[in-house]
């Protein structure tokens, strides 16, 4: 029988039903929160708190089938902690910014760390959840099954949307058996030389699992069977590296990530942009840029966009200050229809990401 | 029983003027775009089901993504629903003419436009073939991952639509997770970039939701997919077993073992034989159950991987455990489990295949309900299964010339679907709702779940016209479904445990 540890006192979801309905009848704006240990990340919310860290347990974890259900309020830490016990682990490598972090602000957030180009994101670990839309009416969207095309994927809609389409209830992930094997390597190259590097290496079947630059040395790391990441490592060559590195760089404790304004770029990881104006590291093959700088906005945004990618200012954005890539007309209007569809009297953390939204 | 073609539980539309619909449509599009006469049409009057047929009001067949944009913009104005359609492979309706449609064929639009081998990406055309980007790609060493067994045929556009599998998908992922970008169209004419050649994108995350959502959003014109470095080692390995209970458990144990198989798919004693006559794979047709169990990845990792699983499946009771000597006789073994579907044609006229998906360890009570159902209802069940994944294809063998078979065959085959859903599955893992699964979404969603369907279609497409009467079902036909189905207030499989 799969694992359960969830009990009956803390199921809060009528607790959370009530607020909700409430909320809608009177218009008022909710601000969801979990651990909050995210707080900084998106625009402010002028709402009321809505606490779903009560609302916690495991429902269902049976490692033969590769899926853990859990309620939204669980500490991310207890479910990584469970699933290291099976040798099993979230695939999409999670920051965890304290120890009071949920399950529930890791999805709404939808940030995942260095083994994302290699394993996927959050929108792809993500099987089903169970959401309060506007109406308090418990939505369960998707499954706890990898194969599953009924009805639309707003399961995967709700990574990354910020909590502004609903209350997340519980969620079924997909989660990965552990590697056998992980090794690190680093290596004394410009970030130019790094890019081929992990072009080349890329273009290959290798078990790549990490590949950054921290400014001022490439890092890369391979996971898998014991053979194949042996052969990769004697293969890639390069010295050894702490292993210490990905976690810190998960965990956004390295510089420039622990930066009081820190934007944050996503590009095509074989984009070149050269001449970044302050301190920088790149994890994601290249995808991602960490910047610590004082450049103006617009800059910063126009050097992501000019290669077709964005640029967030991950924190320390000033109160009136736009965090988020703005959408193009058509496209926030789609937003806020959608948006509408799951949350009629808009009192999801509105205004999170995007004014208006 | 209730008729699926009941046209008036479904949306509808007031009629329009052919002759206007026509004209318009003729100003937009070349001079050999557009059907209108019935011997032109008959072709496009089903998908890979073939048993669901209609006509169209006309066929467009668009070169370009301004010539989409120009026939949207005119059935838009004149309020005629239109249904897009790739190779038309499709095994649930999906591409299934709606009266009064306008089919809308993609199939014209078939370029690669190009391949990034630095960013391992391809950009195409939605009408290119499946097997044509992995074959694009080869010379660069990369391939697209997701392999529907109709990956000869069937159009990338199609696969975005139905969100497609494959064999390769529990180590690979699904359509959704091998996509880069696309361009889509909505029904007024708006056109829309979703994703970007980034790994994310600001704002949610719309390619996702367009991934899998059966031609009811938008139409894609553009899509860039991801590629991956092709492995350097594949080995298969067959298992044979004399209960199929020991077959299922194996498969529990590889994935519990931490062993992520490329492919893992499961014949029962039926579909083996059957495929063995057709195809000589060299199956051994005394078992019960055989595994496929591939690998793929480097030299020594393949060769301990496939150790670890012999010793699991040997544990479990397999009576013989047999490793592909070479190439050759891998291809066999791959080739008698995708001409499987065609080799039931050797022991009965016709078949219908399900495409429940089930958690993996209910897989040996599923079987043996399969096969009590099977006995009910007076209708042989071959099992064929991308077992890996808990991804069930049960064959219904009927003959469609004996009154009253294809109706016992489609009362079975909801039967099977409803045991999925009752055993914390879904009634469709890659095949998709279309027209053919319409009443089964009704056991899997509640009436909110399925107006929140409604309205997130309607953000995309207010009017409805988008492909109508599929994959979401209107909340009148699932009253008129849910009566037939609660009978005394029974519920259904109450012998088994639920999830």
């Amino acid at each position: 029988m799969p694992i359960s540890t969830v009990s009956e006192s803390a199921d809060q979801s009528d607790r959370l039903a009530q607020a909700v309905r409430a909320a809608s009848a009177d218009r008022r704006p909710l601000r969801i929160v979990g651990g909050d240990t995210k707080a900084f990340y998106g625009r402010a919310v002028p709402g009321d708190p809505l606490d779903v860290t009560g609302h916690r347990g495991i429902v269902a974890y049976e490692p033969s089938e590769l899926v853990i259900t859990a309620r939204a309020g669980t500490p991310i830490v207890d479910i990584e902690r469970l699933l290291a016990d099976h040798g099993q682990m979230l695939a999409f490598e999670p920051p965890v910014l304290g120890v009071a972090s949920t399950l529930g602000g890791v999805v709404a957030s939808g940030l995942a760390g260095p083994r994302r180009p290699f394993a996927g994101g959050v929108r792809d670990s993500v099987l089903g959840v169970t959401v309060l839309n506007g109406k308090a009416e418990a939505l369960r969207l998707g499954g706890t099954v990898f194969k599953n095309v009924a009805g639309f994927d707003g399961f995967r809609l709700m990574a990354g949307a910020l909590g502004t389409l609903g209350v997340l209830l519980d969620v079924s992930i997909r989660v990965a058996p552990m590697a056998a094997a992980e090794v690190s390597r680093s290596f004394d190259v410009d970030w130019t030389r790094a890019r081929e590097i992990i072009t080349g290496l890329m273009r290959r079947p290798l078990p790549l699992s990490g590949a950054a630059h921290d400014g001022a040395r490439l890092h890369l790391r391979v996971s898998g069977a014991e053979g194949a990441v042996a052969a990769a490592a004697a293969e890639i060559g390069g010295d050894a590296s702490p292993e210490t590195f990905w976690r810190d760089l998960k965990d956004r404790r390295l510089a420039p990530l622990t930066a009081p304004r820190l934007w944050r770029l996503s590009i095509p990881r074989t984009a070149i942009v050269d001449d970044l104006p302050g301190r920088w590291l790149r994890d994601w093959a290249g995808g991602e840029i960490w910047l610590e700088s004082d450049a103006a906005a617009a800059t910063i945004r126009a050097l992501a966009t000019a290669v077709g990618g964005h640029a967030t200012l991950y924190r320390g954005a000033d109160p009136d200050e736009a965090v988020f890539t703005p959408l193009s007309g058509g496209l926030l209007a789609l937003h806020r229809r959608l948006k509408a569809a799951f949350d009629p009297a808009g009192v999801f953390n509105p205004g999170r990401m995007y004014e208006g939204l | 029983m209730l008729d699926q073609f009941d046209n008036s539980l479904d949306p509808a539309f007031p009629p329009v003027d052919a002759v206007t619909v026509f004209a318009r449509l003729s100003a937009v599009l070349p001079a050999d775009g557009l059907i209108t006469r019935i011997e032109g049409m008959r072709v496009y009057e089903s998908d890979g089901l073939a048993a669901y047929r209609g006509l169209p009001l006309g066929v467009a067949l668009p070169r370009d993504a301004d010539q989409v944009r120009a026939v949207l913009r005119v059935c838009f104005d004149l309020g005629v629903p239109v249904v897009a359609r790739g190779a038309g492979t499709g095994l649930s309706g999906g591409a299934l003419p709606s009266p009064g449609c306008i089919l809308l064929n993609l199939s014209r639009m078939s370029r690669i436009i190009g391949i990034d081998p630095e960013a391992r990406t391809a950009r195409v055309q939605p009408g290119v073939r499946n097997l044509a980007i992995s074959e694009a790609a080869a010379p660069h060493g990369l391939f697209y991952a997701p392999d529907p067994s109709s990956q000869l045929a069937c159009s990338i556009g199609g696969n975005v639509a139905e969100n497609a599998g494959g064999v390769h998908c529990l180590k690979y992922g699904l359509t959704v997770h091998n996509l880069q970008a696309m361009d889509i169209v909505m029904i007024d004419g708006e056109t829309l970039t979703l994703g970007s050649d980034a790994l994310d994108c600001p704002g949610y995350d719309l390619m996702a939701l367009m991934t899998g959502s059966e031609g009811l959003l938008a139409v894609v014109t553009e899509i860039t997919v991801r590629l991956l470095p092709a492995p350097t080692h594949t080995q298969v390995l067959l298992a044979a077993f004399a209960d199929i209970r020991q077959a299922g458990e194996a498969v529990a144990a590889i994935i519990g073992a931490g062993i992520i198989p490329a492919g893992l798919e499961m014949m029962d004693k039926l579909a083996l034989r059957a495929a063995e006559e057709h195809t000589h794979a060299g199956y051994p047709i005394d078992a019960a159950a055989i595994l496929l169990c591939e690998l793929d990845g480097t030299d020594g990792d393949v060769g301990a991987e496939l150790r670890r699983v012999a010793k699991v499946c040997e544990d479990a009771g397999a009576t013989q455990v047999r490793l592909a000597r070479d190439e050759d006789e891998r291809r066999k073994f791959w080739a008698g489990r995708k001409g499987a579907f065609p080799a039931m044609g050797r022991i009965a006229p016709d078949y219908y295949c399900i495409d429940g998906t089930i958690p993996r360890r209910r897989l040996p009570d599923v079987l043996e309900e399969i096969q009590r159902l099977s006995l009910e209802h007076g209708l042989a069940v071959a099992n064929v299964f991308h077992a890996g994944d808990g991804n069930l294809h049960p064959l219904i063998l009927y003959d469609a010339n004996i009154d009253g078979q294809i109706d016992k065959a489609e009362t079975l085959g909801g039967a099977i679907l409803e045991l999925c859903v009752a055993m914390g599955g879904a009634i469709t893992g890659e095949h998709g709702v279309g027209r053919e699964k319409i009443n089964q979404m009704c056991a899997q969603f509640t009436s909110a779940e399925i107006e929140t369907f409604f309205a997130m279609k309607a953000a995309f497409d207010p009017a409805g016209l988008l492909n109508p009467g599929k994959a979401i079902p209107t909340l009148a036909r699932c009253a008129e479904f849910g009566a037939m189905h609660v009978q005394g207030g029974r519920t259904a499989f109450a012998h088994l445990d639920r999830f």
